[in-house]
């Protein structure tokens, strides 16, 4: 069995369980943000439900809209947060929320071995600490809220390697862009990715989030890692009750391993309109920018900030241009303050934003006018993602955003530091 | 239960963010959204559609974020199902447990293009292309997910199972 197979076996009362069955999954954590809990909450009275199973296993953060942007966004919060209270859920208010990806495996709220369901697609987030995590609507969360439990089908595997060293600026956003690139935005349909190989086991924490995030854009149900000592640091001072940590066998089932020499991928970048539209960075030619967002639940952790201020230190944002950078949480807020990130970027010229989603998904805090472009460190670059239908979004790691907000275009890293 | 409508074809990855675009997603009255429907793709969409018509795709329909706006969407600006050669996975639940059917079927997406009349049959799968005169067959959905598409949902499906005490 592989280690997706062996989470579901021991959360649906089995032995074994093989790809294609339908089971009974139990879940460990179940998450809604501002936008899909009023839909959840909706559906679970229509139930009939009254009390969630396990108000310490249902998550609710005001994330995507919020601090609320307008007056219907303020009544969907006030929903979500009135329902949270009565049924005394685990909520995080405004002020010590983050972006729920980014913030929930700091509270230490997922573990290794267990399954969560959310209602937003980058639940798949939580696969970088050998979670099973997947996304799904408001009227499936309206039931695992109240029956602690969602029918699935165990998903088929696919394995991929990747050989070597990664070189300068590269990182889990080059890797899974590159991946995407390869095997399309429905090239792992339905599917659990497993990632594994020299570059994984070297490549840090934040870069697995990111990678394990992006699954999505590739159809997958589930991204997942195996737990190592890395994982085990990051969770050394987060976790507060055991967990179990599961290994693929070595027969295990994979409907494809793909391999890559990851020594040979440069830091990559996503054209309009699809996540799999990428190119390497120094096959773009001058792509002038408006906007450049350095954030979100993909790329808004610390390590993603410190590469930015390596290269904005002592430098300016290009006039022409706007750059938001955004903290994926209070936490990480915090750590660049003290870190001295947040001084570097307001010397920059950019503007720095309390969490949120916001422009990610068109929301606010950045929404494009017609024409505009925007290089983003986010996940998706469809029509109108970021605002409106005639504006573009390019799609990079936090490095290529910090070179490009100097310059004004898409820019390499390298033009502005060397090697 | 047989459907009948005009078709409304699409190309591939048609996502969440085109079938209804997150500035709308302040709004959770489905037929508020349905007059958003498509806007970003088909601007006109939605005061074009009539009750019963049937959305044809090429393959990933539904890509992307996973709300549930976008099935509601789609159901409420009266498309009777959509037909195409795959859909993204949590589309696909969504769409279900919200009682909006699909079919996966290649050779009905290859012959049929916009404007063509449609009827559908979902308890055998049978696609009948009435302006081409052409047959085609699904894979019918099991009587689980017809009972469940037939009351209207998830919820409504598990509220009958609940008041029969099963």
């Amino acid at each position: 069995m592989t280690l997706t197979d062996k989470i579901l076996a021991a959360h649906s009362g089995k032995e074994k369980v093989s790809p294609g069955e339908f089971i009974n999954v139990r879940a460990d954590l179940v998450l809604a943000n501002d936008i899909t809990a009023p839909l959840a909450i909706n559906e679970f009275w229509r139930l009939g439900a009254r009390q969630v199973f396990n108000s310490q296993k249902v998550v609710m953060v005001p994330d995507h809209f919020c601090p609320s942007k307008d007056i219907p966004s303020a009544e969907q919060a006030k929903m979500m947060r009135e329902f949270a209270r009565e049924q005394g859920l685990v909520y995080f208010e405004v002020g010590r929320m983050g972006i729920e990806h980014v913030l929930l495996p700091e509270r230490g709220l997922v573990l290794p071995g267990e399954v969560v369901v959310g209602a937003d697609s980058h639940t798949c987030t939580y696969g970088a600490l050998g979670a099973f995590a997947t996304g799904m609507g408001s009227t499936d969360i309206a039931v695992a809220m109240a029956a602690g439990e969602i029918w699935m089908k165990v998903p088929e595997a696919i394995k991929f390697i990747y050989h070597g060293k990664l070189g300068n600026w590269v990182g889990g956003k080059d890797l899974i862009l590159y991946t995407i690139g390869d095997i399309g935005v429905d090239g792992a349909l339905y599917s659990t990715m497993e990632f594994a190989g020299e570059a994984i086991e070297a490549l840090p924490m934040d870069g697995r989030f990111t990678m394990a995030n992006m699954a999505i854009e590739a159809g997958a149900k589930a991204g997942v890692f195996h737990v190592d000592g890395k994982t085990q640091e990051y969770l050394q001072h987060r976790a507060t009750r055991p967990y179990k940590m599961y290994e693929s066998d070595g027969d295990a089932k994979y409907t494809k391993v793909i391999e890559y020499d990851a020594s040979k991928i440069e830091p990559q970048v996503a054209f309009p309109h699809l996540p799999s539209n990428t190119k390497s960075i120094n096959e773009i030619g001058d792509i002038k920018l408006d906007q450049v967002v350095i954030g979100s639940c993909t790329n808004g952790r610390l390590g993603d900030l410190r590469l930015a201020a390596k290269l904005l230190k002592g430098r300016q944002v290009h006039p022409e241009l706007r750059c938001i950078i955004i903290p994926g949480s209070q936490e990480v807020y915090l750590g660049a303050l003290k870190e001295g990130l947040i001084e570097i970027f307001i010397r920059a010229g950019a503007a720095v934003s309390t969490p949120t989603c916001g422009p990610c998904l068109g929301g606010h805090m950045g929404v494009l006018a017609a024409g505009e472009r925007c290089l983003s460190t986010t996940n998706r670059n469809f029509v109108g993602r970021m605002g409106s239908p005639q504006s573009e979004v390019y799609l990079a790691n936090p490095a290529v955003a910090a070179a490009s907000a100097i310059m004004g275009r898409i820019a390499s890293p390298e033009e502005i530091s060397g090697h | 239960m047989r459907l009948r409508g005009k078709v409304y074809k699409f190309g591939a990855d048609v996502n969440t963010d085109v079938i209804i675009p997150a500035r709308y997603l302040n709004i959770s009255e489905a037929k508020e959204l349905a007059r958003h429907c498509m806007e970003d793709i088909d601007a006109e969409f939605s005061a074009k559609v009539e009750s019963g018509d049937i959305i044809v795709a090429t393959t990933n329909f539904g890509c992307g974020s996973s709300r549930e706006h976008a099935p509601l969407a789609i159901k409420a600006s009266g498309v009777s199902c959509v037909i195409a050669e795959s859909f993204a996975r949590i589309f696909f639940r969504n769409a279900i447990n919200i009682g909006l059917p699909l079919l996966e079927c290649d050779d009905v997406v290859r012959e049929t293009e916009s404007g063509d009349i449609l009827e559908v049959e979902l308890v055998s799968g049978e696609i009948r292309n009435v302006t081409r005169e052409k047959l085609f067959r699904a894979k019918p959905y099991p009587d689980f997910m017809m009972e469940l598409i037939n009351a209207g949902g998830l919820i409504e499906y598990t509220k009958n199972k609940l008041a029969r005490g099963l």
